[in-house]
């Protein structure tokens, strides 16, 4: 099984990604937890939800929580997708799910998924990542404690840095 | 000035350890260029077409001596012995190499000094007035609130990888737009209400480059305590909608462009209801304290107009000259602005040397309470002289090629490092500039063409902000050759104007031809008391080019 950070620690992945639903879908077993897209999750919310397994959604950057957030009760994951590292808009969404729409099951961040940017992932509401499969997991733990000081409010400090002060 | 607290200073310290870790990286090969690309522009760091090029942030243009020392410091031990003040208030090194980087920013960061974020596609350093907090004419010093939007854009965990740069300026000055407000991603200006409150008018979508556009107002008062949550909305719909799939159509005004300033306005509007009176709130206690935080300097109690100061100013035309354009009305008594022109003939504008540097940094602590400010005209400020220093002062200056009186004049041209250094340039932009001084050299002359703004790039990213010279030029490669566009009408100030095109450009060989063209003929048009821009104002494109492409042919 292919290794996530979640919550700033290795773990084997329990999750398997679904990319041709009809083919895929008749192979894998009822009681997998799958990832799907967020169009085909709508189209077939009803069978997936009766399924054994738990069923997480991957959403891509031109995706809107506006749009969907009154089904987040009953989806069990969600992936964001950064087709390029230098692609911010996934920062933007997960924050609406965590802050805005009160999401707190799995927010993790899938593709091109980099060390560098995993600090600010965490600040946006991530608490999971697939880190690109050719770069050094365990070494990527370290660039969530390279800068200490934020300035800013974020999902895990609701306070920017002059409301702090003693 | 703002000086760090311990959080300040720890999160810089961390930042060049970060960094100096993923140069290490990339030179071990565990970062592709690709990767290490990103990563070393949101630290300030190009590739030029000779080395790379470092940019100092300068946050809203401030430096103290000890700050000023250092970069004399950094030019004379990393560099060619230069430095070079840009368009945006900042300062960069045009030889560093890679792998003195982390140092150099080490070095920097012992004094409060960073290269973070001053590339790349995140919000940039904010720029002001430079005449903030000296000047009788604004409503307010404007550096608090960008002493407060830098820390609020500083790593700021969404918006790091925008779809394009972002700039925001602020200014709060009521006799002119020495910021270019207009002309930036988001332009603030502070104003007054009619209760008395002091709020902003926030401009969106100005820029140049490929698509130069004025910044449409979305917002007619913004009270300060919602200043970052109407930020913060504006950047997330930005970055949310912003287009990523071509990098010319990727900055915010193709957004507010394509969507209309209307729309645009209203999708910040309700993205800003979900934030609004939330932790981003900025109480009035915050604004407070940081204004504490930028004191006035230990002004002394004087009169206007001593009389050593008349009778110099008497006996001496070429002082009086030089106050008269490089020197400007000062809030207290007994105080002068002045401004130290960096752009003498025969030096590219905005060059300063590491000597030059180390001896601004000592008038600067003989004179002007040991601050200096950079403009984003290329030039230096020491804001709060005193007339009787001037005098004095005005004589280093003459000395050290400071004292060139030419601010506002034909002569004091904003330019790039255009083809002689920058990779994307497609022209030269120097030697134009070096042309046109020359032609310019007899001084009764460029006194009585008065106001006049001049400015050349060498490339269509317009890092010269050609389109708001009231006479722009801009190099465009043809067929391998260079050929120069010249430009009129452009207004960088409250006018916001972009200059319109004069007709087909011309050969290197006769821009200052054609410059001298068209300022003659301005000369013979003018009515008493017109400045360029006024008589271009009142008679139109059609009788300059008229006499342009008459002359040529």
């Amino acid at each position: 099984m292919p290794k996530i950070i979640k919550k700033r620690e290795i773990i084997e992945d329990q999750w398997i990604s679904i990319n041709n639903p009809e083919q895929d879908l008749v192979s894998t077993d009822a009681s997998a937890n799958i990832i799907v897209e967020l169009a085909f999750w709508l189209e077939n919310k009803s069978s997936l939800i009766a399924r054994t397994g738990k069923v997480g959604v991957l959403l891509q950057g031109s995706d809107e929580p506006e749009l969907f957030h009154q089904e987040l009760n009953n989806i069990d994951l969600i992936a964001i997708n950064f087709p390029k590292f230098g692609d911010g808009r996934g920062y933007s969404i997960a924050r609406l799910l965590f802050e805005r729409y009160g999401y707190q099951k799995e927010i993790r961040a899938v593709g091109d998924v980099l060390r560098d940017q995993l600090r600010f992932m965490e600040r946006c509401g991530f608490n999971a990542y697939a880190l690109r499969s050719d770069k050094n997991i365990e070494e990527a733990l370290a660039s969530f404690s390279a800068i200490s000081v934020d300035y800013q409010s974020d999902v895990l400090e609701k306070k920017p840095i002059y409301n702090r002060r003693p | 000035m703002y000086a760090y607290k311990e959080y300040d200073q720890e999160l810089l310290n961390e930042r060049v350890e970060q960094y100096r870790d993923q140069t290490q990286r990339f030179f071990k090969g565990e970062l592709s260029e690709d990767e290490f690309l990103i990563l070393r522009l949101q630290n300030g760091l190009y590739v030029q077409r000779h080395a790379p090029l470092l940019r100092v942030a300068v946050p809203y243009g401030m430096l103290n001596t000890e700050q000023v020392r250092k970069l004399a410091h950094i030019a004379r031990t990393y560099d060619k012995g230069y430095a070079h003040i840009s368009t945006r208030q900042n300062v960069q090194f045009n030889w560093p190499s890679m792998e003195n980087v982390p140092n150099i920013l080490a070095e920097l960061a012992s004094v409060q000094m960073h290269a973070v974020q001053t590339s790349g596609n995140c919000i940039r350093n904010t720029t002001t007035d430079q005449f903030a907090g000296a000047t009788a004419n604004e409503i307010t010093d404007p550096r608090p609130y960008c002493e407060i939007i830098r820390q609020w854009s500083t790593l700021h965990p969404e918006f790091a990888y925008l779809p394009r740069k972002f700039k925001i300026a602020v200014t709060a000055a009521t006799d002119e737009d020495r910021a270019a407000i207009r002309f930036n991603d988001v332009g603030l200006r502070i104003i007054k209400n009619d209760a008395g409150e002091i709020g902003f008018e926030v401009f969106v979508g100005g820029g140049l480059g490929r698509t130069p556009l004025a910044g449409s107002l979305i917002k007619p008062f913004l009270a300060p305590k919602d200043l970052l949550s109407y930020l913060e909305a504006t950047l997330r719909v930005y970055n949310r909608y912003g287009r990523r799939d071509n990098k010319y159509k990727a900055r915010i005004k193709i957004l507010v462009k394509a969507l209309t300033p209307e729309v645009f306005g209203k999708k910040v509007d309700e993205e800003w209801q979900h934030l609004r009176d939330g932790a981003l709130d900025l109480p009035d206690a915050e604004v407070k304290q940081m204004q504490s935080y930028f004191p006035e300097p230990a002004y002394e109690t004087l009169e206007n107009n001593p009389t050593s100061f008349i009778e110099a100013k008497k006996e001496n035309g070429a002082f009086s000259i030089w106050l008269r354009q490089n020197t400007n009305e000062h809030k207290k008594a007994g105080y002068q602005i002045v401004t130290l022109s960096l752009s003498p003939t025969g030096v590219a504008p905005g060059d300063v040397t590491d000597n030059q540097l180390d001896i601004i940094a000592d008038l600067a602590d003989k004179y002007s309470f040991g601050e200096v400010r950079n403009t984003h005209n290329q030039n230096i400020v020491l804001a709060d002289v005193k007339q009787e220093d001037l005098f004095e002062l005005w004589n280093t200056l003459q000395t050290h090629g400071f004292a060139t009186a030419n601010i506002h004049t034909i002569n004091d041209i904003i330019c790039c490092p255009g083809g002689d250094f920058c990779a994307l340039a497609n022209a030269k932009s120097l030697p134009i500039a070096d042309q046109i001084q020359k032609r310019f050299d007899d001084y009764d002359f460029v006194y009585d063409i008065g106001e006049i703004s001049l400015n050349i790039s060498g490339c269509m990213n317009a890092c010269s902000h050609h389109h708001v010279g009231n006479i722009g030029i801009l190099g465009v490669d043809k067929k391998g050759k260079e050929f120069y566009q010249v430009s009129l009408g452009g207004d960088a100030g409250f006018g916001a104007n972009v200059g319109k095109i004069i007709g087909p450009s011309f050969n290197e060989g006769d821009v200052a031809d054609v410059v001298e063209t068209i300022i003659r003929f301005y000369i013979d048009s003018r009515i008493e008391g017109e400045t360029f821009l006024m008589t271009y104002q009142r008679i139109g494109m059609a009788p300059f080019k008229e006499k342009v492409y008459a002359k040529n042919n």
